[in-house]
């Protein structure tokens, strides 16, 4: 009985966790929208609710109402696994965001291994669905963002090797706590501005779209998708985004920390220290969406591998002699 | 602890019904997407154990880099239809009795070294050092491979090293008539180098030199 009762508890948490990212990736959706309107002087959605705000739930509810379209030669079991994928990969991440001290779902010794090694399977929804619609526009597509995703998630990895030189932890509430006096994105300004690139191309966002790049591929690996199964990838896309966000901030923003330990600040509740600093990085990569032109692919490439590989190996140098000369490993 | 089991159950029960699966299908493709699931549960059981820090770079490396690129080559090369040509072709193949052999090999040399293996209460007498249960895996793994095990540990990079230079070498090809992108020269052009100012003659035009 007790343990049926702890079972039940641990689902009622997940669902406690789980129904606000749903609610809010569906919020964030419109926020990007209003974003990009705002530069580009338009209005963006404002007519079904109150600032639009319920835009994305209309948009959601017509999908549902769609039919499903399954082309006749794709193999139909992959197909329809490529969106749950891409959506279940999005959503079982956050098991591991700290949003307080208390609050969090699972506090594993590992837990950045763990956001690294479930964005580095994203990709799979990705290439499933590109190579189970048997088309060639999404096939092209999963090919591009495969190369492009392994790419990234390379400096991405030596990123956090350099946070974990400064931090001696993979424990993501001690990578948190250890930025209690300084910020790592003040000492790791660079390795930040990096992240923060090779986040928008791990998430296929602009101005590293090229796996969905209208004018060449029509839809890129969603070319064959329609209905709930769109809206799926598309949800998964937009979770995915705001985890790297979530990632970013805990990496280097100080994550539920408060900027400054005084009065007015610190009796904000902790979550939405972390709400406002993921709201900060995403406003960012709407922005970004907005004002930068597309990347052409070998260029991509170039940025990837000859650029900032070479730049954070040689940081993780320099971190590593920095902190061995002054003294200041952690754990001694 | 029952539960403990059945979750170990159900996740060996998926490793050794995929691993089944990599050999039996027929599709390439699906062959790719089973060992990925064999290598994910396998890396749930090894997250089972406590070795979670092990379980985590086998997801890392295993499922998020190498399956990939198995995945990219069985899709490119269609070695689905090679596969089928070949087992419905009449002539006899030379493959089957040298894997035969190797496999048989492989078996053989897995009993015996599982036979010597030592199970867990042995285990724990015959090894010298003390466990320490206060440090994490991270930290004790780190702790030994880079004091104690340190020259294994380079020269395993070494070889890694050597691997990846081979395979560039063996795949670079230097082409002719391939058009670069140099930043620099785009960046240091200047009106001097694009503009030419020329005065044109009545009736004459210009010849440009190519």
């Amino acid at each position: 009985m007790a343990e049926l009762f702890i079972f039940f508890e641990q689902i009622y948490k997940i669902l406690f966790l789980l129904i606000p990212v749903l609610v809010s990736v569906a919020m964030i959706v419109w926020l990007d929208r209003r974003v990009w309107a705002f530069v580009q002087k338009r209005r963006g959605p404002n007519v079904v609710g109150p600032f639009g705000l319920f835009q994305t739930l209309a948009d959601a509810l017509k999908y549902v109402f769609k039919e499903i379209i399954i082309p006749a030669s794709s193999n139909k079991v992959i197909f329809i696994l490529a969106p749950i994928v891409t959506m279940t990969l999005a959503l079982i991440a956050w098991a591991v965001i700290p949003f307080s001290e208390t609050f969090v779902l699972a506090d594993i010794n590992v837990g950045i291994l763990y956001l690294f090694a479930v964005s580095s399977l994203g990709v799979y929804g990705i290439i499933m669905g590109g190579w189970a619609s048997n088309s060639k526009y999404p096939f092209l597509g999963a090919i591009r963002s495969a190369a492009q995703m392994v790419s990234y998630e390379v400096s991405i990895g030596v990123i956090i090797i350099n946070v974990l030189l400064c931090v001696g932890s993979l424990n993501l509430s001690d990578i948190v706590l250890a930025q209690k006096d300084l910020w790592l994105v003040i000492p790791l300004f660079p390795m930040f501005i990096i992240f923060f690139i090779s986040a928008l191309a791990e998430t296929n966002r602009p101005p590293f779209d090229l796996p969905e790049a209208e004018a060449e591929l029509v839809a890129g690996y969603q070319t064959e998708y329609s209905g709930m199964m769109y809206a799926m990838f598309w949800l998964g896309e937009y979770a995915n985004i705001l985890l790297m966000c979530a990632m970013g901030s805990i990496l280097f923003l100080g994550g539920w920390l408060s900027p400054i330990d005084l009065f007015p600040f610190n009796v904000i509740p902790a979550p939405i220290w972390l709400i406002l600093k993921i709201l900060f990085l995403f406003i960012l990569f709407a922005l970004i969406k907005a004002i930068v032109p597309r990347y052409r692919y070998d260029q991509l490439m170039k940025l990837g591998w000859k650029i900032f590989l070479p730049f954070s190996l040689i940081y993780v140098v320099l971190t590593a002699s920095f902190l061995m000369y002054f003294d200041l490993l952690p754990g001694n | 602890m029952i539960a403990h089991a059945i979750v170990f159950y159900i996740f060996s029960l998926i490793a050794i019904v995929s691993a089944i699966m990599v050999t039996v299908s027929k599709n390439t493709v699906n062959s790719v997407f089973f060992l990925i699931l064999d290598f994910i549960s396998i890396s749930c059981l090894f997250i089972m154990i406590g070795a979670e820090f092990l379980g985590m770079i086998m997801l890392i490396v295993y499922v998020g880099a190498v399956a990939v690129l198995f995945l990219f080559v069985v899709m490119m090369l269609n070695v689905a239809q090679q596969k089928n040509e070949w087992f419905n072709s009449s002539v006899r193949s030379s493959h089957i009795p040298v894997g035969l052999l190797v496999s048989i090999i492989i078996f053989f040399e897995l009993i015996i070294v599982i036979g010597g293996w030592k199970y867990k209460p042995d285990l724990l007498d015959s090894i010298a050092i003390e466990i320490n249960t206060d440090l994490t895996n991270t930290q004790s793994l780190g702790s030994v491979i880079y004091t104690d095990y340190i020259h294994l540990f380079q020269l395993s990079g070494m070889v890694l090293l050597v691997a990846m230079i081979g395979a560039i070498v063996l795949t670079f090809r230097q082409r002719s008539g391939v058009k670069r992108q140099s930043y620099f020269k785009q960046i240091s052009r200047d009106r001097k180098d694009g503009i030419e100012l020329v005065d044109v003659e009545n009736n004459k035009g210009v010849k440009i030199d190519a």
